[in-house]
């Protein structure tokens, strides 16, 4: 360094000559704050095609729901909820008490076993074993195939074989087996999402497996397994197929599970098949409709007041 | 040195073929800080878990040799239940459960069989006061330990240790995930727990060793270099090998 005549320190250039020369690239200076840019074409293309594939997303959806409900709306009366269906009222009630019945008998069949089989899988079985993944292959295989599969193979076996016949029972059975590779996939994600940290802190504890299993995992998996219970509590609503030829479309409550008995989906099937009660047909919707929304929200709710525990 | 009250002898591990371990034996005094140290992968951590057999959870894992733990041998058929709960461990990273902090510090206790209420209640208080917690969350046992710090949390894990009544701490590097003042705090409580306890921590950290350790031990490619007083160890050691590892030349 050295003092300038002008007072102010200056640096020494290098008096050495560089012994590589390095190729001086003339480039244009890129300014973090330039004021002209070129228009960014393919982003804003980009943007606007997201934004259309968006809006036209929304507005089917939307259009949708408007149109059932704007259709069944107007014919939603007290005759629709009489106890007793009869040609005349075509009541929707046996229909409601029937779903809202499958749904919880299916659940109670399928959950136990579907987390039970997630617990063993993730927990217990080595991780390498064909039987792991041979029971994952079949998960994946059984989730995708036709419901109306799961009807004829209900209908031939608990049907037929088992003498369970036409029935509400036979039904429930049918669609447990249909739900079950859902509620088993969503709880062994859920428990595979959680860190082997907590395993370990629970053995190391002293802890055994069982311990381990309800005390600490099962209460961290809650939130992935009832998003499971969620979407097949959805898939037991909408499900017709596998019903029609197993629980029957008988329009009466099933108060005896041998009795067969219609849900909601196959109540709507069956209006629809006959051709007569279009409008009765749009007020089931929206009640199949509203009760969808109702257990979203009870999802929803529970989850919020779960997590909150832990937060 | 005190009486030993863990005492292995020829410990090999194996991971499928994989050798990790060499015929390690030592013997560790009781109330005493001994720390394991050498380059990772070197076996430390492995050997530290044959201790209260959590390699028992990792498939094909198998340990060979004899740990003797106050007269009873370890690695046969026993109880590890009970074995964890004389053999306490902490982790790298603070693992509290997503609970309470009284829930998580009565963890334990619950889980040996305490359930009434004032009994688990003292467990508790005499446990986050031996790991210097209690002043800072007693009015918020009631809270979920994950809302605490790091540091609190780590605090947290080893007041959840010690309320099943431990022997004996394993400590697997608890200070790598923390700050230098909570480091600091759990390395204060170290030295006050070692009275009651006997503490064998595996570290990174050659000053953490040099620092709190009674004595150290030197793990290199899977065997055992040099055992001894750490002050020794540090300043004068008898193997080139360990010279080379805590003057740093490499590791």
């Amino acid at each position: 360094m050295m003092k300038s005549d002008s007072g102010t320190l200056t640096f020494r250039q290098p008096d050495y000559k560089p012994l590589v020369k390095t190729p001086v690239y003339k480039k244009k200076k890129a300014s973090l704050s330039q004021t002209k840019t070129k228009p960014d074409l393919a982003g804003l293309l980009l943007k606007i095609l997201c934004l259309l594939a968006a809006a036209i997303g929304f507005g089917i959806m939307a259009s949708l729901m408007i149109y059932i409900l704007a259709k069944g709306i107007p014919y939603l009366n007290a005759s629709l909820f009489a106890w007793t269906y009869t040609t005349e009222n075509v009541s929707m009630m046996p229909a409601i008490l029937n779903t809202v019945l499958t749904v919880f008998l299916t659940l109670l069949i399928a959950l136990p076993a579907g987390i039970g089989a997630a617990i063993y899988l993730e927990e217990y079985a080595p991780k390498s074993s064909k039987f792991v993944s041979l029971v994952s292959v079949m998960a994946e295989t059984l989730s995708g195939i036709p419901s109306i599969v799961f009807g004829l193979f209900g209908m031939l076996f608990f049907g037929y074989t088992l003498h369970l016949g036409l029935s509400l029972l036979c039904g429930v059975l049918t669609l447990a087996i249909l739900v079950l590779p859902l509620i088993l996939r969503t709880s062994q994600q859920a428990l595979a999402l959680i860190p082997t940290s907590m395993r370990e802190a629970s053995y190391a504890l002293g802890a055994g497996r069982l311990q381990t299993i309800f005390k600490v995992l099962l209460p961290q998996a809650l939130p992935g397994i009832f998003s499971g219970i969620l979407l097949a509590s959805g898939r037991i609503l909408g499900e017709s197929a596998a019903l029609i030829y197993t629980a029957g479309t008988l329009a009466k409550v099933a108060f005896n599970v041998m009795d067969p008995g219609a849900t909601l989906s196959v109540h709507l099937y069956k209006l629809l098949n006959e051709g007569l009660y279009m409008n009765q047909a749009a007020a089931v919707a929206v009640v199949l409709f509203a009760l969808c929304i109702v257990m979203n929200l009870g999802h929803q709710l529970l989850l919020n007041r779960m997590t909150k525990g832990s937060k | 040195m005190n009486h030993s009250i863990i005492q292995a002898k020829d410990v090999c591990v194996f991971y499928n073929d994989k050798q990790a371990l060499h015929g390690i034996s030592m013997e560790i005094p009781e109330q005493s800080i001994t720390a394991l140290i050498g380059p990772s992968g070197c076996g430390k951590s492995t050997f530290l878990r044959c201790l209260n057999r959590m390699n028992d959870l990792i498939a094909n894992c198998r340990v060979e040799g004899s740990i003797v733990l106050e007269e009873e041998e370890v690695t046969g058929k026993i109880d590890v239940n009970l074995l964890r709960k004389r053999v306490g461990m902490v982790f790298q990273k603070p693992n509290p459960f997503p609970m309470s902090i009284f829930d998580n510090v009565a963890y334990g206790p619950r889980t040996h069989g305490i359930r009434n209420k004032a009994e688990l209640e003292k467990i508790v208080i005499e446990a986050l006061k031996q790991a210097s917690l209690y002043d800072e969350v007693k009015d918020d046992l009631k809270k979920s330990a994950l809302g605490l710090s790091g540091g609190q949390q780590q605090r947290l894990c080893i007041a959840r240790a010690l309320a099943a009544d431990p022997q004996v701490l394993l400590m697997d590097e608890p200070t790598s995930a923390l700050d230098p003042i909570s480091t600091a705090k759990i390395e204060e409580l170290c030295l006050e727990l070692k009275k009651r306890y006997t503490i064998i921590m595996v570290t990174h950290n050659l000053q953490q060793a040099m620092r709190i350790a009674d004595q150290t031990a030197f793990f290199y490619q899977g065997d055992l270099i040099e055992y001894g007083e750490s002050k020794t160890l540090f300043t004068n050691p008898a193997h080139p090998k360990t010279r080379d590892y805590v003057t740093g030349r490499f590791g």
